[in-house]
């Protein structure tokens, strides 16, 4: 893949949640503007970082670039289509190329499958392998390219330990070949030990198949770790958005200044 | 370390143990520690290392969870495990308090705020519901809470996260503790919330002169709050010491694990993270010997036989009360800390390399990794 030309396009994004009145006559009295007015650029190869607090958006964002929600208004492009609006038939076609990593590796992952039909379920969904043997041998390798012994095919989540479990995810999530990754906090709710393997394991896999990846984080570490450009959301904006060097040197808005600033730590304790 | 003559807090060999239908979890394993009045202390651990159930342990709330508790906890010269239910409700609330990680759950929803904090006050104070009332007013303007003779008749669900927690601590410091135990004060809360929650507590303990342990798994949490830090890994401490010599020369392959795993917002950016091969022990059969060998790039056969001691490290900074529980030699440890240091800013690898420049054979076999596979390289792109 060439780097430098977007492959995903994010203009004036809004999504507003209604807030209504009334049990039976539900009126409309208000908006949670929960994205409002966003707009950015995914470049080919690129980990492009949304950071923010609780409440700023950033999840939604991510949901509106999976299309798992339909914007109020703006538009978004992926690899040069315009998917705002897509459905049926043609807005799965386009899931195939655009996966979610989720927060929380306990609740994303059915207790009652096994790993094999867990990763294999992208294969059923859209209709790809249907050769029994065929998806065996897929997943297995993606069980090996996320670093998961291909021997457990068989066993449940509850058998493996949380890092592991957010490789099953990862696993599930690159099933279809994706273009675009977008992980939702990937790694908040594992140990600390564990969490640098995790990161590890994204971080080559993006180098080694190409993969443009979004890492939403409210993290301000792991997104310097992670990522080539930095956007830092509040309130439903994108308030600042730039290289992470720069980002992190010399932090231009107000709100990036204070978020860097109260990340705890041995040099604000001596202050 | 204080250095009157009986510190506020001593806990003695403290060892508690759950009954389970698995067998019996021993959730502390023996740890001893001191904090004196106007310290604080910060018990660093993952999930599962007992940090918790220690703390709970000294207010006597795993009395109830049919426990087995054994050891000594001195405070302020009296041993609270052998108080008497009754004895120890005086205590707790009162010169000890204990603030949780989850402010939305510690508060009861359909109270207003000010009744549950009247009531925290009235459980220890004889006073009037009106006097109660006005120090209530008094607690929440200390805690930082705007207009508060107007919040003070708020419900939970109108305060925001950080004003919960702040309501919280209000609540904890109503009978002026001398001791305050936060398990995780600011986990759950945004980082800018912390950073308050965490000035907080600081002014609040130079106020007060109360003493604290703070719970948390945030290395950068301890690093800001704590004078020192001990390191908690399967139901023991690994390693102690006053917090600029644990962070600056630590001395524990765990401690190095948890400072070199997580990236940080200064230095260079690294290539690779160093992570911690496989995860937290269970605690109803650790490992053997040594309950860290089986994740650490240093262990050698025996390792998995003897089972270290929390000592002195030789020298001033042992005097000082730098303890540690590793059995390798403390000269192979400086050089290994110093040669690691290096190669993680260079490529951050696995430091094979530095073990043999420190005059040790490569761990082998199964003492390297119990779970290769969570440390396994992706191999292969997968199309």
């Amino acid at each position: 893949m060439r780097a430098g030309e977007p492959l995903m396009e994010v203009r004036e994004l809004e999504k507003h949640f209604p807030l209504t009145r009334g049990v039976l006559l539900r009126r409309k009295v208000g908006a949670v503007k929960a994205v409002d007015g966003v707009s950015f650029a995914v470049m080919k190869g690129e980990t492009l970082g949304i950071v923010g607090e609780t409440g700023c958006g950033k999840s939604t964002t991510a949901r509106l670039m999976m299309r798992l929600l339909e914007p109020t208004a703006g538009t978004v492009r992926f690899d040069g289509n315009d998917i705002t609006h897509l459905k049926g038939a043609k807005l799965k076609a386009t899931r195939r190329e655009l996966q979610m990593v989720f927060q929380d590796p306990y609740s994303s992952l059915n207790p009652r499958k096994t790993v094999g039909a867990i990763v294999a379920e992208p294969f059923a969904i859209h209709g790809l392998h249907p050769e029994r043997a065929e998806r065996r041998k897929k997943v297995r390798e993606l069980m090996d390219t996320v670093g998961l012994n291909p021997e457990h095919y068989n066993r449940y989540p509850h058998e493996f330990s949380g890092g592991q479990r957010q490789r099953i995810g990862v696993a599930r999530a690159l099933a279809l070949g994706p273009k675009l990754l977008i992980a939702d906090e990937p790694v908040s709710a594992l140990d600390v030990s564990i969490q640098a393997q995790v990161l590890n394991l994204l971080r080559e896999l993006q180098r080694e198949m190409g993969l443009t990846l979004v890492l939403i984080s409210h993290d301000l570490s792991v997104v310097r770790h992670m990522c080539d450009r930095v956007a830092v959301m509040y309130a439903g904006k994108i308030v600042e958005l730039a290289d992470n060097e720069a980002l992190y040197r010399s932090p231009e808005h107000p709100y990036t200044k204070e978020l860097l600033a109260a990340v705890p730590g041995p040099r604000r304790g001596q202050s | 370390m204080n250095t009157d003559l009986e510190p506020l807090l001593r806990v003695e060999d403290l060892r508690v143990e759950f009954p389970t239908e698995d067998g019996v979890v021993k959730a502390v394993d023996g740890i001893s520690y001191e904090v004196g009045s106007g310290r604080t202390l910060g018990v660093v651990g993952e999930s599962g290392s007992g940090k918790t159930v220690a703390a709970m342990t000294i207010l006597g709330l795993t009395r109830a969870q049919g426990a087995r508790i054994t050891g000594r906890i001195l405070f302020a010269g009296r041993d609270l495990l052998s108080l008497e239910e009754a004895e120890l409700r005086k205590v707790r609330g009162n010169e000890i308090a204990m603030i949780f990680q989850d402010p939305p759950t510690a508060l009861h929803p359909l109270y207003k705020i000010g009744s549950q904090l009247v009531e925290a006050v009235r459980a220890h104070q004889e006073v009037s519901k009106a006097q109660a009332r006005k120090r209530t007013i008094e607690l929440l303007g200390l805690v930082g809470i705007p207009d508060p003779d107007k919040r003070v008749d708020d419900y939970p669900h109108e305060f925001s996260g950080g004003m919960r927690q702040r309501a919280m601590i209000a609540m904890a410091l109503a009978n002026e503790p001398k001791l305050l135990i936060a398990d995780e004060p600011t986990t759950a809360l945004d980082v800018t919330v912390q950073a308050q929650i965490l000035a907080l507590l600081q002014r609040l303990r130079e106020e007060l002169g109360m003493a604290i342990v703070i719970v948390t798994h945030d290395m950068g949490v301890v690093a800001e709050m704590a004078d020192e830090i001990a390191v908690m890994y399967a139901g023991r401490i690994v390693e102690a010491a006053a917090t600029e010599a644990l962070l600056g020369s630590p001395e524990h392959p765990y401690t190095w694990g948890l400072l070199r795993s997580i990236p940080t917002l200064e230095g260079p950016r690294l290539e690779r993270l160093e992570p911690i091969p496989g995860s937290p022990p269970s605690l109803i059969d650790p490992p053997s010997g040594c309950h860290f060998h089986p994740r650490c790039p240093y262990a050698q056969p025996e390792h998995a036989r003897i089972d270290p001691e929390l000592r002195p490290i030789p020298g001033p900074s042992g005097e000082g009360g730098h303890r540690v529980a590793c059995l390798l030699e403390g000269e192979v440890r400086r050089r290994l800390w110093s040669d690691r240091s290096k190669i993680g800013q260079q490529a951050g690898r696995m430091p094979t390399q530095a073990l043999t420049a420190a005059g040790l054979p490569r761990a082998q076999g199964a003492a390297v990794s119990a779970e290769p596979h969570a440390v396994a390289e992706p191999r292969e792109p997968m199309r």
